[in-house]
């Protein structure tokens, strides 16, 4: 079971008050029963389900717990009477990193079940018509004809009832507002073919076209149901952010007794009771205790900042060592996240609004359909004059012109391209962001969490022996703060530390007692004698009863594989360019590593201002960030993509979402979306070719419900198949970089 | 053609069976896991799939 036992970031576990957010985020079944929906994206093979559901399913309190493979998701069931059951920290102690996760499962559902049942029913009764047809083709005396028409007649009436609603619906509400969408000319040239088909069947005709109008109904039916899968991923990343961390707070009563609010009745003035893993929920003052902020979400700063009493802190940072009293200076409408939804709502109605490859053509195609059959028919009236011969013929026009192929052209590939992303552990939101990541000519990386991760490395020292690092990690091991515990934990520690000898002193460090000795671990100034010259201090020392002992030096660490990301990018031959909140150091340094020009020191806003300005010159830009800082920028981009290990927000308000560590995400997932864009303009020609001979040889009357049939089919196939053929973005990747110069991994390395 | 009046109500009543029996599995919630279901056949328990 090595594959599902990944480690828990001791930094996501939920503390103190995560049992009253899951009540805050859980939802009443009735029966006595509440559901809580949990995202766990480290689930992923048989093992974990059985060790999810077997350790859920034990604690007290629990009614069923399931585990959702395809979504990696848990839905857990428990007792609304008793205590919240310590899911997050059961699932903690298991290895797997949890969040709540609000989705309804159940809304968007409904529309899926209705596309699937309308497609089944289509299915079979296409098959069943067909069957009929078959024999009719294949000569059948008049009186059989006759029978099997009226037969295709009685299957196909409720089918078309049932199953073209979908399009019967849509094709109304566009119509009863002026419009015309592709849905006209599919529900005039079903209901058509179905009239003609049953006016022919009364009258002993020959030809009916029962099965030419339910099988169009099953390809389109395929094509639809394909869209919505890719369509309706989507979510709104507002409605996301406004979740985001801090629920609700121990508020602190004047009787000194405290209470747990939602963070929306939290108003200026309040005094909060903050433990130390907590987000904070409203910008607020300290106003007791010390504690580290990581701050990396919210500006971009990769150093903790240390806080004590007077100091100002922004709603979304995360204290990180000390418990504090915080009193809000904010309401949650003033605070900064809620900042940062307006200036995402204020980007969301500034961009561009993408028109999708397959709108845009069915924007020309329904009237063209339509004039080329009123044409066919008035042409035949005035050369034949035989009323009759017209119709029928202006008919079939409209069912081979019916978009079988157009409907399945587009949604075929980007199916098969979602697939391939999600092998490659990367998610898409919706098909359009897909085609718009096919025309991005520039990328702009955020530093803090995207070309960096947040775990620090230790890049040198002075003093280390073995001694000093085993000590120094035995007493890191009692920290959160990122430094100590990117500190390698050593098993034989010379001096044995015991637990109750260690004390944290947030903002400050660790110290323990071994008897007399007094060991510190943490910032200079605090651990060593003040009076001790020392000109070039590390960022922490491990000090015996003030001497200095050894020093610690921290680096952030790139992203596996930013180089050759970065370079895979540039042979693209895109503008690729670093923003980061951080401040000109860290960002300068990391820059001249990947060696791209960079900004320092930004603001959300000046973010999103710099993402529109690029947009203004006339440049497409693809966005990758994290943070929380990022967000608007995400919103303002083209096209944007966010690390799974961001703020939710970020992995909200962006279009594709990577999961796994590695940057060359991006160089794979654009090598993909240009694929798929080739193969559905080949797609889309397809369909126009096919068009391009049948449509002559309708308008000429030739075409019977056979042709029809035949047609329709082997041009449906032929697009599906085409579709297949889109290939993994790793080759192609691959072979470009290969022909460049030896990556930069190299550089990275040292 | 009297062969037609027990052939074609045969046919039709075996499809129909085929889409019924779809229909209650995608009710039914059997297509919620596919992935899920496809590992839990290993599974060595012996509780209910839902309760």
């Amino acid at each position: 079971m090595s594959c599902c036992a990944p480690a828990a970031a001791v930094a996501e576990m939920p503390q103190g008050t995560a049992s009253d957010e899951i009540a805050l985020a859980s939802r009443a079944l009735g029966n006595g029963l509440r559901q809580t929906d949990l995202s766990v994206p480290d689930i992923y093979c048989g093992g974990c389900i059985q060790s999810i559901e077997t350790a859920l399913s034990a604690l007290p309190g629990v009614a069923a717990a399931r585990v959702h493979l395809s979504t990696r998701r848990v839905t857990v069931r428990w007792d609304a009477g008793g205590k919240v059951p310590p899911l997050l920290e059961t699932l903690s102690a298991l290895g797997y990193t949890a969040h709540l996760s609000d989705i309804d499962a159940e809304t968007d559902d409904g529309a899926l079940r209705e596309l699937v049942s309308a497609l089944a029913v289509a299915g079979f009764a296409a098959m069943n018509i067909m069957l009929l047809s078959v024999s009719i083709w294949s000569g059948a005396d008049p009186e059989t004809r006759d029978l099997f028409h009226w037969i295709s007649a009685f299957i196909a009436l409720p089918a078309l009832a049932y199953s073209g609603r979908v399009f019967f619906r849509s094709a109304w509400n566009s119509l009863r507002c002026g419009q015309t969408n592709m849905d006209v000319p599919i529900s005039i040239g079903v209901l058509l073919a179905f009239g003609l088909s049953a006016y022919e069947t009364i009258h002993h005709g020959p030809h009916a076209y029962f099965d030419a109008s339910v099988s169009l109904l099953f390809f389109l039916l395929i094509g639809r149901t394909l869209d919505h899968m890719m369509r309706d991923r989507a979510r709104t990343a507002v409605k996301g952010l406004a979740r985001l961390g801090a629920r609700g707070a121990l508020v602190k009563q004047p009787d000194d007794s405290a209470v747990y609010l939602p963070v929306n009745e939290i108003k200026p003035g309040m005094t909060i009771l903050l433990a130390a893993g907590e987000r904070v929920p409203v910008d607020a003052r300290v106003v007791q205790g010390h504690s580290d902020i990581d701050c990396s979400l919210v500006s971009g700063e990769s150093v903790p900042q240390p806080v004590a009493a007077g100091a100002e802190i922004r709603a979304g940072t995360l204290n990180l060592t000390g418990p504090l009293s915080v009193l809000a200076t904010a309401g949650v409408r003033e605070s900064f996240l809620a900042e940062m939804i307006r200036m995402m709502e204020a980007a969301e109605a500034g961009r561009s609004v993408h028109r999708r490859m397959a709108d845009r053509a069915a924007r020309l195609y329904a009237p063209v359909v339509h004039a080329a059959a009123l044409l066919t028919f008035m042409g035949w009236v005035i050369v034949s004059g035989d009323m009759h011969r017209s119709i029928v013929i202006a008919i079939a026009v409209l069912i081979i012109t019916c978009p079988c192929a157009l409907g399945l052209a587009v949604p075929m590939v980007q199916v098969v391209a979602a697939r391939r992303l999600f092998e490659l552990g990367i998610m898409l939101k919706d098909g359009g962001a897909l085609e718009r990541l096919s025309e991005v000519d520039a990328v702009v990386f955020d530093k803090t969490g995207t070309l960096t991760v947040g775990v620090p490395a230790l890049v040198s020292s002075d003093g280390w022996g073995r001694e000093t690092l085993a000590l120094a990690g035995a007493l890191a091991k009692h920290s959160r703060h990122p430094y100590s515990q990117s500190l390698p934990a050593c098993e034989d520690a010379g001096h044995p530390i015991n637990p109750d000898d260690v004390s944290e002193f947030p903002g400050f460090g660790l110290e323990a007692r071994c008897g007399d000795v007094v060991y510190r671990l943490g910032r200079p100034a605090w651990a060593l004698n003040t009076d001790q010259p020392r000109c070039d201090v590390p960022a922490v020392v491990l000090s015996r009863d003030g001497e200095f002992l050894a020093g610690f030096e921290f680096e952030e660490s790139v992203r596996p594989d930013a180089g050759d990301a970065v370079a895979a990018v540039k042979i693209d031959g895109m503008a690729v360019e670093v923003i980061s909140g951080d401040s000109e150091a860290p960002v300068r340094k990391i820059a001249t590593l990947l060696d791209v020009p960079y900004r320092s020191r930004m603001l959300p806003v000046d973010k999103v201002a710099h993402v529109t300005a690029l947009a203004r010159s006339g440049k497409k830009t693809l966005m990758v960030g994290d943070g929380l800082n990022d967000a608007p920028a995400l919103y303002a981009a083209y096209v944007s993509m966010a690390p799974a290990s961001g703020a939710d927000v970020g992995r909200n308000a962006a279009d594709l979402v990577f999961l796994r560590t590695s940057l060359l995400a991006v160089p794979w997932a654009v090598a993909i979306s240009r694929g798929a864009r080739r193969l559905t303009r080949q797609n889309l020609w397809l369909a126009v070719c096919y068009n391009a001979i049948a449509v002559p040889l309708a308008v000429l009357g030739h075409v019977t419900p056979l042709i029809a049939a035949v047609a329709m089919s082997l041009s449906s196939l032929l697009v599906v198949a085409n579709a297949m053929r889109l290939s993994d973005g790793r080759a192609a990747v691959h072979d470009r970089s290969n022909r460049t110069e030896p990556s930069m991994i190299v550089e990275l390395a040292q | 053609m009297i062969d037609f009046y027990f052939l074609v109500p045969v046919a039709l009543g075996l499809g129909l069976i085929g889409l019924l029996s779809f229909m209650w599995s995608l009710n039914n919630g059997q297509y919620e896991d596919l992935e899920g279901s496809a590992e839990r056949i290993l599974l060595d328990d012996d509780r209910p799939l839902s309760e």
